[in-house]
């Protein structure tokens, strides 16, 4: 086990931290899923941080010139290269403490954000190089499953069945055709020493996560999973329920992965049917019984691949 | 003052990287621009140089990664050529408006298609619009010297621009010629610590690279113009300090042979060498041809050029790249603008030669300027004429 995760007592209702390094007062959505688990992740991580933020959703709703939310410091360069960005702050702060030009001992977590498009999509080849090359950064995903600053387009970590405006159902579509890119599984073919999958609907195991995730030295992936109320066709005051339903359903599975070994953080014993999830959103109200039944048997088995994943 | 010593062009250009003492390197290999990395991976790997060299995995991650490191505050230095420089092409635009003084040297090289590794300006040519600071090398000395003012230039809190050395790729990075490096400490006084005025630091939180609406990002622009415009002061100042320092004379504009010249030839970069042989033989049989080259390419020294060419009947534009459809190369198009409104301006005859490694000889220079002296009493019919085509 890693030392610095055994040291790291978590987080619990009694000792949260009251500092809010992303101040309130941004432009998102209501029951904005994404700035939720941002929200989280930004006390979980604390102050000493530098954020380097992919274009996108949390990008724009953060920093409209002369506002902004950040109350660490924050950088934003591109769609594509987050990762990238963050590869050269860490580096940086590597040699400038070197030279003495920044504290020897004070340590800053360099983190980069993007959305599942910025991540899975056009900024995968910059994640996998500095997954690779073994910078000590964090780099968080937040999954809302289609591009929604651009007005819901498909990505592809959008989940079979769902509505896009790309991916329309019609005579000859059902909607999105191909199953969910997994993201956490290409980051853990890195060999990287620490990966999770995480939720705003469990916030303690949200931030424990990313608090791990910092602690651990080289880099670490979180995958949060991000209820978008506008392009999912959802009510904002769900989307906390939608998250629990997400995993309760065994769709989007709780786990971690520290150093190759598969955790399950939230074991389903008792899942709910897909059907129940699906029903509440209007991306998936097209959707035919048959379908369904084979999204369920889809979920089970990739449930049923993770359970023996974690037996190793 | 340093030893003189016969040392590939690569090489010293690596050196000087060392003695500007870089302190991130993130860099992709492609050729022509190996050597200089390669060195610069043997430097770090040694001991010789304290920095991180990040092996990025494309060229858009190498300028994505120098521009993390330059808001942190370290210096920052990256190379590239042709394809690689084009997919960098979406970040470059950025690194100026967020006054990011990273430093790169191009290795020139024609662009694709037919893929070619050798040498012309097409590469940078289409880097026009970026708003970095361009210079430009003739020879391995002055390689040297512009990769050491670059960060200086770059740096200065009045300027704050990322700065490009443009060198071309094989006649001028592949061959050994004689350079002084100048000694450490040397640079060292020439050359301070990097300390930007704003950087990335939990001690001191700013935003960088917020979202422009439309009420602001006009008026960031114009600011982001005039302030690059203005740094055409501190580069004259550096060059200054450095003749002092070094004895060596840099001019936004260089000129040869142009006092009383009727004709001039205009090529940027090595070619200029042969283009000068070709200007002696001329002058040896009384033609009175001059040779100009741009130093400083942006901010366009328009000043200094209006001054070079006033003199001249004709002036012949030498471009190593083609813009298909257009109404001249981009070096031709460029000096007709900014001499349209000049009160006294030569006819302009633009040439495109030398494209994808296709050698410039002295017999084609002579063969322009005895096109350009036809001109003189005749206004060309075509847009731009090219030069050392195979016909069939």
């Amino acid at each position: 086990m890693i030392p610095e995760l055994t040291k790291f007592k978590g987080f619990s209702v009694k000792n949260l931290p009251k500092e809010e390094p992303l101040a309130p007062g941004h432009r998102a959505c209501q029951g904005c899923g994404e700035i939720l688990a941002l929200r989280m992740a930004m006390k979980a991580l604390g102050t000493d941080v530098i954020v380097c933020n992919a274009t996108g959703c949390m990008e724009i709703v953060t920093s409209p010139f002369p506002h902004t939310s950040w109350r660490v410091p924050w950088i934003h360069i591109a769609f594509e290269n987050a990762a990238a960005v963050a590869s050269g702050v860490e580096a940086a702060l590597k040699v400038l403490k070197r030279h003495g030009r920044f504290p020897k001992n004070r340590h800053v977590d360099v983190v980069a954000v993007a959305g599942d498009g910025g991540t899975a999509d056009i900024g995968l080849q910059a994640l996998s190089g500095a997954l690779e090359r073994g910078h000590d950064f964090v780099y968080i995903c937040l999954d809302n499953e289609a591009y929604m600053n651009t007005g819901v387009q498909r990505s592809s970590c959008t989940p079979f069945g769902a509505m896009t405006t790309t991916s329309p159902p019609g005579a000859r579509s059902i909607g999105q055709m191909t199953w969910k890119k997994n993201v956490p599984q290409i980051a853990v073919a890195h060999g990287i020493p620490y990966v999770a999958t995480a939720s705003p609907a469990f916030f303690l195991d949200l931030m424990n996560k990313v608090k791990k995730a910092a602690l651990v030295k080289g880099p670490a992936y979180v995958h949060i999973y991000a209820p978008c109320p506008t392009g999912w066709g959802t009510k904002g005051e769900d989307s906390i329920k939608l998250a629990r339903l997400a995993v309760d359903t065994k769709i989007f599975p709780l786990y971690e992965v520290i150093e190759g070994k598969y955790y399950i953080t939230r074991k389903i014993t008792k899942p709910k049917p897909v059907e129940e999830y699906l029903k509440a959103q209007r991306r998936f109200r097209h959707l035919t019984p048959e379908i369904i039944e084979e999204i369920q048997r889809r979920v089970d088995a990739e449930y049923e691949r993770l359970l023996k994943l974690a037996e190793l | 003052m340093g030893k003189k010593v016969a040392k590939e062009v690569s090489i010293a250009i690596a050196d000087a990287v060392k003695l500007a003492r870089a302190e991130v390197i993130a860099a992709y290999p492609i050729t022509p621009q190996t050597h200089i990395v390669e060195h610069l991976s043997e430097l770090v790997a040694n001991g010789e140089l304290d920095a991180e060299y990040i092996t990025v995995e494309s060229e858009h991650s190498a300028i994505s990664a120098s521009l993390g490191a330059v808001a942190t505050g370290a210096r920052t230095f990256t190379s590239t050529s042709s394809q690689g420089l084009a997919l960098m092409h979406e970040i470059l635009f950025i690194a100026p408006a967020l006054r990011l003084p990273v430093v790169m040297v191009v290795a020139n090289r024609a662009l694709s298609a037919p893929i070619s590794i050798w040498n012309d300006h097409s590469d940078i040519m289409a880097q026009r619009d970026i708003g970095w600071i361009q210079l430009w090398a003739e020879n391995g000395q002055e390689a040297v010297d512009l990769v050491i003012q670059a960060f200086r230039i770059a740096e200065d809190r009045n300027v704050m621009f990322p700065t490009i050395v443009n060198i071309d790729g094989f006649t001028l990075s592949h061959v050994i010629e004689p350079v002084i490096l100048p000694e450490q400490e040397e640079v060292d006084a020439f050359l301070p610590p990097f300390r930007p005025k704003y950087k990335l630091d939990p001690r001191k939180p700013l935003t960088m690279g917020p979202v422009g609406v439309p009420e602001i990002y006009f008026e960031a622009k114009k600011a982001q113009d005039e302030a690059f415009k203005n740094s055409r002061k501190v580069i004259l100042r550096v060059w200054k300090d450095w003749a002092n320092r070094f004895g060596r004379e840099y001019h936004p504009v260089e000129t040869y042979r142009l006092e009383d010249a009727e004709i001039a030839l205009l090529i940027n970069g090595s070619l200029a060498e042969t283009a000068m042989t070709a200007v002696d033989k001329m002058r040896e049989q009384g033609k009175k041809v001059g040779l100009i080259r741009f130093r400083l390419w942006r901010p366009f020294p328009i000043q200094e050029f209006r001054k070079a060419v006033a003199g001249l009947k004709v002036l012949g534009v030498i471009d190593r790249a083609l813009t298909p459809g257009g109404v001249g190369g981009p070096l031709g198009t460029e000096v007709r603008a900014a001499l349209y409104n000049a009160a006294r301006r030569p006819r302009v005859v633009n040439f495109i030669a030398g494209l994808g490694g296709r050698d410039i000889t002295v017999e084609d220079f002579e063969e322009m300027a005895d096109r350009a002296a036809f001109y003189m009493k005749k206004r060309p019919k075509e847009a731009y004429e090219t030069i050392g085509v195979r016909e069939s």
